[in-house]
């Protein structure tokens, strides 16, 4: 009996803890969503309260699509963070077949290598990439911010990690059934890692899309910013004062990974669940 | 080399199929894994590979296919080398004791893989292609080959389904019909039955063997159960270490064992080894005079094996022994017993009708006719083989 009512007590305060993170994490969503629809005059109040009683929303939405060109750098966030996944894709799951399950010399050495790079952090590369990308003319133009993020030895890893558990005798049978090696990999080991290619997915849409660091460095110009970097401008493009569009922007900005989280929940958290087990 | 029972009559058409092996050597790195194999299947043969795990039967099948290159000898099929060449160039398909299904394909493309890789393009083998004439009568023509290889293994109400619908012997037919769509001259089984439960491996034995008759192709089926060697083969190959042991007909192989280890891996129970010794009147086992002839040197250290069904338990005179466990099989009694000097019991078969006269703890007499006793020197090769 204490023994139980001990656990539910220790629930209770689990309940509490996680709670109190979740407030915590959730606070600065809460406070974006409601600034972006108040009036600028309730903004600046000294008291603080959490609805507007004046609702401004639509002031402040329209200013945020009108003052810069928004969707242009939604679409922009869409181009570069889609280019950026599927060529991702198309180096990852061959390399990492090729890393899983065929037997060549230095195999060890390049896996290896791969696990050598997961701890390199990417500022550490930039500069190198910039002045590379200057040589080669590059800057201020899509290429320049997609084509650092192509190799991705995380996606590599991940993919590999997975591939291990195919079973060899899938592929003997592929081989004897007459397929290439590239048609293996494309029509036996992706299908097979959907649930792998999915949660990898959501981790190289998330971090592109949110990516701040390297498109300030990369474009200067104005119709390649992708969403990020246009809120930005909108911040330093006003008296620095302007809270209410500010807001409303970023709740634009991350409306759609919002809504995608929220369609494919399920599968996200199983991508979660899956590379905690494999990893 | 001998023409086993029951084989190829010669009344049938000519068939394709014959795989011939020479000097096969494989070596991973520094270890050996096959040495010096030798091996002529006839073609539309069903040739069983026995041996115990880690032998290297696998790995001489997968030599055969073309997924692992050999380090040394040829392989060749219909008279033709077929060293390196891919496996889908070999016209030989194989059943995979994992089944190796495409999970995310259904049924019927699983078994359609092996005709659209042979008979379509990479670009008609694209989504949408269908509407193509060309594809369409070809995609017709393999749906038509999918039914009719399904209706044989009756696996017809699967068609829809994802592999991980199916229990294990449905999963094993649909592995069947995808390797048999193609018709091709060979087929390689590695283990397929192992992953099963015991009475849906006895079942699929048979099942497997009369779909041999049908096909009339050759079978290579590669296997570490005795038993299915046994019931399912026109011959059998024993691998020991690597090494070929001895090629023969079931019936040969326990009859006649070359070496005292194929002697032991084949038949259930296990063959009965006594320590024995050359003496001037023939041999003494256990203590007992036999009159047999090893040939040997007077004093010579041998091995005497004796079949379970040969051993007898008598009243007269005998080497005597203490019943320890009895095994009732209903059509057999086996009585387990424990002899002086023996680490391990000799097993005894009876009639079940004995078992009134027999008892645990009972001290018996066994006694065996000398002509059936197998001699093996020391390194256990067989000696004295006329008897």
């Amino acid at each position: 009996m204490t023994g139980r009512r001990l656990s539910r007590t220790m629930r209770g305060v689990r309940h509490l803890v996680l709670g109190l993170g979740a407030v915590v994490m959730l606070a600065p969503f809460v406070v974006m969503v409601a600034t972006s629809l108040k009036p600028k005059d309730e903004i600046f109040t000294p008291e603080f309260h959490l609805l507007p009683h004046r609702l401004g929303a639509a002031e402040n939405y329209h200013e945020a699509l009108t003052q810069v060109p928004l969707l242009h750098f939604l679409l922009n966030g869409v181009i570069v963070t889609a280019a950026i996944f599927v060529l991702q894709v198309l180096v990852n799951v061959p390399a990492a077949y090729a890393l899983a399950k065929l037997r060549f010399r230095g195999r060890s050495t390049l896996f290896g290598a791969v696990l050598v790079c997961l701890l390199i952090p990417y500022q550490a590369t930039a500069l190198p990439i910039y002045i590379l990308f200057h040589w080669l003319g590059l800057l201020n133009t899509y290429a320049a911010l997609v084509l650092p993020f192509t190799i991705s030895v995380f996606g590599i890893f991940l993919m590999r990690q997975f591939f291990l558990g195919v079973p060899d005798d899938l592929i003997d049978a592929a081989r004897i059934d007459g397929m290439s090696e590239y048609g293996i990999v494309w029509s036996v080991m992706a299908p097979a890692a959907i649930p792998a290619l999915v949660a990898f997915g959501i981790f190289s849409v998330v971090a592109h899309w949110n990516d701040y660091f390297w498109p300030l460095i990369a474009v200067g110009e104005q119709g390649l910013y992708t969403p990020p970097l246009g809120i930005a401008h909108l911040k330093l493009n006003g008296e620095g004062t302007a809270y209410g569009p500010l807001m409303a922007a970023a709740t634009i900005v991350i409306a759609p990974l919002v809504i995608a989280f929220l369609v494919a929940q399920r599968r996200f958290v199983e991508g979660i669940v899956f590379t905690g087990l494999k990893g | 080399m001998l023409v086993s029972p029951g084989m190829a009559g010669t009344d049938r058409p000519a068939r394709r199929g014959a795989v011939a092996l020479a000097g096969i050597a494989k070596r991973f790195g520094e270890v050996s894994v096959l040495r010096d194999v030798d091996l002529e299947v006839r073609a539309g043969e069903f040739i069983t590979i026995l041996g115990p795990s880690g032998c290297g039967k696998s790995t001489l099948l997968r030599i055969i296919a073309g997924l692992e290159p050999q380090s040394e000898g040829t392989v060749a099929i219909d008279g033709m080398s077929m060293d390196g060449l891919a496996p889908d160039k070999r016209d030989i398909a194989m059943v995979f004791q994992s089944y190796a299904l495409y999970p995310h394909l259904t049924v019927a493309e699983n078994i359609a893989v092996p005709l659209r890789m042979r008979r379509l393009t990479r670009l008609q083998r694209l989504p949408g292609a269908g509407v193509l004439r060309g594809v369409r009568s070809t995609n017709g023509s393999i749906a038509e080959a999918v039914r009719s290889v399904a209706a044989t293994l009756r696996i017809e109400s699967l068609l829809d389904r994802k592999p991980s619908q199916l229990s294990g012997g449905q999963k094993q037919r649909v592995a069947l019909a995808r390797a048999m769509v193609r018709q091709p001259r060979a087929f390689l089984m590695d283990e397929p039955l192992s992953n099963l439960d015991a009475e849906l491996r006895v079942h699929m034995r048979a099942e497997i063997a009369q779909l041999h008759r049908e096909l009339g192709a050759t079978f290579v089926y590669v296997t570490h159960d005795q038993a299915e060697a046994m019931t399912m083969s026109d011959r059998v190959v024993v691998i020991l270490d690597g090494q070929l042991r001895q090629i023969g007909s079931p019936a040969v192989l326990y009859r006649d064992p070359h070496d005292l280890r194929v002697a032991q891996f084949v038949g259930t129970p296990r063959i009965n080894v006594f320590p024995a010794v050359a003496t001037p009147v023939g041999i003494g086992v256990l203590g007992m005079p036999v009159a047999r002839d090893s040939g040997l040197a007077i004093g010579t250290r041998l091995q005497a094996a004796i079949r379970p069904e040969r051993l007898a338990v008598t009243t007269g005179a005998g080497i005597p022994g203490r019943i320890v466990f009895r095994e009732n099989l209903g059509s057999d009694l086996f009585l387990h017993i424990a002899l002086h000097g023996m680490a391990s019991p000799a097993i005894v078969r009876c009639d079940p009708s004995a078992i009134e006269a027999t008892e645990i703890g009972a001290t018996v007499q066994i006694r065996f006719p000398a002509e059936h006793l197998l001699l093996f020197d020391g390194e256990g090769r067989r000696i004295a083989r006329d008897g």
